[in-house]
Parts: structure tokens; sequence; C-alpha cells
């Protein structure tokens, strides 16, 4: 099932896009009063174009958006998990679902106003019909490529912050993120907790967590987020 | 709110600034946004974080990157030698499934990989330094330092219920280091990274020992992850830190690892080291802000525990040397290094 966005409410309000993509006139205006440098073209009006601003707004946003995937998958198989999950695996998938929760509201409290998402008159609607999620193992497979993901994104990305104590916080999830990561592995292939396709096996860096960047990420969730496009192009790189 | 008068009156009094913010031009690229892309409410936001970067590497000296990084060779090495003790006895081997002993062996594999790499580190520069060469004879993992006082794990090599145990709490503690220790690193990215990734797989470590412990030693068909997690975190954990997780595997000795640090408590702008059990995050309480979200799905009497589950706590560096003494022998370099 691809639903989207536009086809089933409507809109998107077109002021959340300017408010992620793009300033207002005034505030360019404001800024380079007194700067030599030409005015910036205006941007195209792609209403389904999601550009992530630059810094520490725009790493958080990523991260955000990442998480959403993240709860929206849980959500989803949570309410229909295969028969054969049994009762303790069950739990577990609660508490994983729980944790991604509470990252997803910590990070949009983090970002108050300039959360991506704060003037969105509901989600933006996943879609998860690449997935398959009626067996057991699907669903696992599922999860594993999504908390693997999720690990390599923060380790990617946390290097990139400026403000101390937000690169802390973040940390901190990264490795509870590690924690569901192993976990989930281990539910599908006992003793996979640390392969050697998230761990670096060879070289200097053996044994140390694999750092996917943002342009990696989000090209490995796109199809998630059909039809809006993220763009990291902005987002910092060093 | 000029931001041109703000760089101009910072410029003298750091002739530097622009250099420290790469270019002028990239101030512009910040406040401006290419194709004005900063919304107004971002600015301030935006500031901070190009001042936060320009000025990191100024204050964070290489001597306290390089402190760091001894220290996290020192505890890289009292887990190596951990391993290399356990999987060599056969008392613990034999009493474990072949998945459960293959396991183990891949904890010791990266773990001798991490103390290789942070000794590469070390010698190559811009340290050029001598990393801390701690002798395996150093280290006494029963707790009795060497027999200057009563053992904490008397069996610890001999029992793999008890190595098990330790081996949970040594892996908990190095996530909580690690992770104490990354923000002394923003000066060195390229540290900071390889440190926060090898604290990253110190995780999927500790989760998989809580899986085993929670799973048995020969679980039916090697499927110990299908435990449930007990009525007692000490005995069965979850795969993931639960509050104070009833103060660890042997609540009375292992509490520390799951309390709090020095300083305990500070503002969303400092870094400070709550116990486990902590709920609050960038100043607000998330265990009341989901209650407040009502979100469906999401059960009342599981708010406060997946508030405390979902971030691991870091821990000070005189806290988790005061740990990682327990397995020192008294009057040895590394207890020295530790004290």
């Amino acid at each position: 099932m691809s639903d989207s966005f536009f086809s089933r409410s409507g809109a998107l309000h077109r002021r959340t896009f300017l408010r992620v993509a793009g300033a207002s006139a005034a505030t360019a205006s404001l800024v380079l009063a007194g700067c030599s440098d030409p005015a910036p073209a205006p941007i195209a009006a792609n209403p389904n174009l999601l550009t992530l601003t630059d810094g520490d707004v725009g790493l958080l946003n990523y991260l955000y958006l990442v998480k959403q995937v993240q709860v929206a998958f849980y959500q989803k198989v949570i309410g229909a998990l295969p028969g054969d999950f049994s009762d303790a695996e069950k739990l577990s998938f609660n508490d994983l679902r729980d944790h991604e929760l509470v990252h997803r509201e910590t990070l949009r409290f983090l970002l108050g106003t300039n959360a991506y998402d704060v003037l969105l008159q509901q989600p933006l609607p996943l879609d998860f019909s690449s997935l398959n999620l009626a067996t057991r193992a699907g669903v696992l497979t599922a999860a594993q490529q999504l908390e693997d993901l999720s690990v390599a994104a923060y380790a990617g990305s946390l290097r990139l912050l400026a403000a101390v104590p937000t690169a802390a916080l973040l940390a901190k999830i990264a490795s509870t993120e590690a924690r569901h990561a192993a976990f989930v592995r281990d539910l599908r292939t006992p003793g996979s907790f640390a392969g050697t396709d998230v761990v670096v096996n060879a070289g200097a860096l053996q044994s140390v967590s694999l750092a996917k960047t943002p342009t990696q990420v989000i090209d490995e969730t796109k199809a998630f987020f059909l039809p809006i496009v993220i763009s990291p192009i902005l987002l910092p790189t060093v | 709110m000029n931001l041109l008068n703000i760089l101009a009156e910072i410029e003298k009094a750091d002739p530097e600034v622009y250099g420290r913010l790469d270019s002028r031009r990239r101030v512009f690229r910040h406040l401006s946004g290419l194709g004005g892309k900063l919304a107004t409410a971002a600015v301030p936001f935006a500031l901070g974080s190009i001042f936060n970067k320009a000025y990191a590497g100024a204050t964070a000296t290489q001597a306290t990157v390089l402190e760091v990084l001894n220290y996290a060779l020192l505890l890289e090495h009292l887990e190596a030698t951990f391993y290399n003790l356990g999987t060599g006895s056969i008392a613990i081997t034999s009493a474990l499934s072949a998945n459960n002993v293959k396991s183990l062996n891949a904890i010791k594999t990266d773990e001798n990989n991490h103390v290789a790499f942070l000794r590469g580190v070390i010698t190559a520069a811009p340290f050029n330094a001598a990393p801390v060469t701690p002798a395996a004879t150093d280290f006494d993992f029963t707790g009795a330092q060497g027999g200057s006082r009563a053992a904490l794990f008397a069996d610890v090599l001999t029992d793999p219920n008890t190595f098990l145990a330790v081996a949970q709490a040594l892996e908990d503690t190095g996530v909580r280091a690690y992770k104490g220790s990354a923000t002394d690193l923003m000066s060195n990215k390229t540290v900071l990274e390889a440190a926060l990734n090898i604290h990253s797989v110190e995780a999927r470590h500790a989760a998989r020992i809580r899986t085993m412990r929670r799973g048995g030693l020969q679980p039916a068909g090697d499927r110990a992850s299908f435990a449930a997690p007990g009525v007692n975190l000490s005995t069965a954990p979850k795969s993931w830190v639960s509050g104070r997780d009833n103060n660890g595997p042997v609540p009375g000795t292992t509490d520390a690892v799951y309390g709090p640090g020095t300083p305990a408590s500070g503002t969303a702008a400092t870094i400070f080291f709550p116990a486990e059990n902590n709920v609050i995050q960038a100043g607000a309480n998330i265990s009341a802000l989901l209650t407040t979200a009502n979100i469906t799905g999401l059960a009342a009497t599981s708010v406060a525990a997946a508030a405390s589950e979902a971030f691991d706590e870091p821990l000070d560096m005189a806290t988790v040397k005061a740990i990682a003494r327990n397995f020192v022998k008294t009057g040895t370099p590394t207890f020295a290094l530790l004290s």
C-alpha cells in the first residue's frame, strides 16, 4: 500500500515546507543587508521536496525522520505480529516500540519549533509495502535492517554535531539502539549480535561499528518516504 | 539582534574569528542560508552552533584526548584479559552451549581488537605517545584485589553464571565509560567517532551477555533470546538496562555500575552523570512528557520504565576507575593508574 499524503489529505501545509526548506524573504534580506553576496536564487517550488537545514537543527531533523520510520514500523507490526511470535518476543517488541516512541518524543522536544513537522496536520504516511511483514522471519529481517541502520546513522552523525550537550544526549540513544540491534539480530540468528556486516572486520578499525553518512541513510530509507523526497545536501559533512 | 554587529564586536576581541569560522563566506552561508533556507527561529541555534564548532578545538587540549585514550585502553585491556581467561576456562566453556561459547569468543576478539586499535591511535601522530601497558597478572577478576580483601566473585573463572554476571557488569560499565568521556573528545572528530563506535559495539556485547543470562547456559535449540525477562532483573535482565536493574547482577556489589556518577545532576546545558534510572533528558521529564502526549498503544504502566530504558547514561572517569579498581591487584602500576 502506498498512501500518498497528498492524495489523501489534499495538502501538506506549504508553510511547513517553507519552514524546512527555506526562510522567508524577510529573513534573507535582513541577514544579507550589508553583505555583497548576491541574493539567493528563488527556490523552485517542489512541494514533495523536504530539504534539511544546515547545522545541528538539520542533523536533529534527520535523526528525527529516521526515528519516525522506526516508530511507524513498530506501531504497524505490533498491531499484527505473526502468530509464530512467542509471548516473550511480543513483550520485547512492545519494549522496542516504547523506546522508539521515547526517542521520537525526546527529539521532538529538543527541536521544539524547529521540528520539520511542527505544522503538519498529521504525520508523514510511511510506506512499508517493500517489506514482508506477514511472517516472523520477515518482521525480524525488517526490524534488524532498521535497527542496524539506526546504529549506523548515529555512528555517522554524532561527530557532525556542534553542540556538546546535544552530542551527549544522542550518544545515550546510540547505545540503546545498538542494544536493540544486537537483540533483534539474536532473535533472528542467535549469536549474530555483532556480525561482520555491521562491525568493521578488517584493517585498523576492526571491531568498530560501521558508520553511514546521512546521505547513505537517507538513500536507504527513501522508499519509505515516497512521494516525499528528503534532501541532505545542506547537512554538515565534516 | 544585529548579527553583523555581533561578528564585528567579536572581531575586535578575537581578530582570528573569521579564521575560526572557516571563512567569512561560510558565516554568511550559515546565516543567510544558501538559497535562503534558514528559518528565523533557527538563527540563534545556528549561531550557537557556529561558535561551538569554532572554539571547541581551542579549549579542549590534545592532552585531554590522550588521557581519555589511555583510560579507554586500560579498560579495554581489562575486558580483553577477562575474556581471554574466561574463554580459556574449560569449567566455563564446557557448561555453555556451543553458540554461547562462540559468542564469548567473538566478544573476546572484539575486545582484543579494541586494544590494538587504541594502541595504534596513541602511538601514531599527532599523539606519538607510549600507550599504557598493564600486565595480565595485574588483574584479579575475583575482586579480591590480589588478596588484599575478601573476594567478591570467588568463582568468576570457574562458574559460568558468575562469569556472565561479571561480564554484564563490565560491558555495561564500558558503555557508560565511553559515553562519559566522549564529550572530552569533541576537539578530535576522528577519535570521537571511533570511540563512539567502539562504544556501540560494547553495547551490542552487553545486550548479548544479558540475553544469554536470561536464556540460560544451554538454551533449548540455542534460542536464548526467546526467554522473557524474569521478575528479578538481577538474574534475568532485559537486553537493555531497565531502571537501575535491581542494582545489577550482584546487588550490594554491582550497584555502582548502575548508580550515579559525579556530578549526578545538572542542567540541559551541562554534562552530568545520573544513575541509569534517570528520566530527565534535555531538561525535560520524559516520563511526564510521554504521559501528557497520550500516545495510542503506549501503556501508562510502561511509560516510566520505557523513559529510563531508552537512554544509557554516561559515567565519569573517577567513578569508572573506582569500579575498575575492584578487578586490579593493589600495589601494581595498573592500580596506580586507576587511582
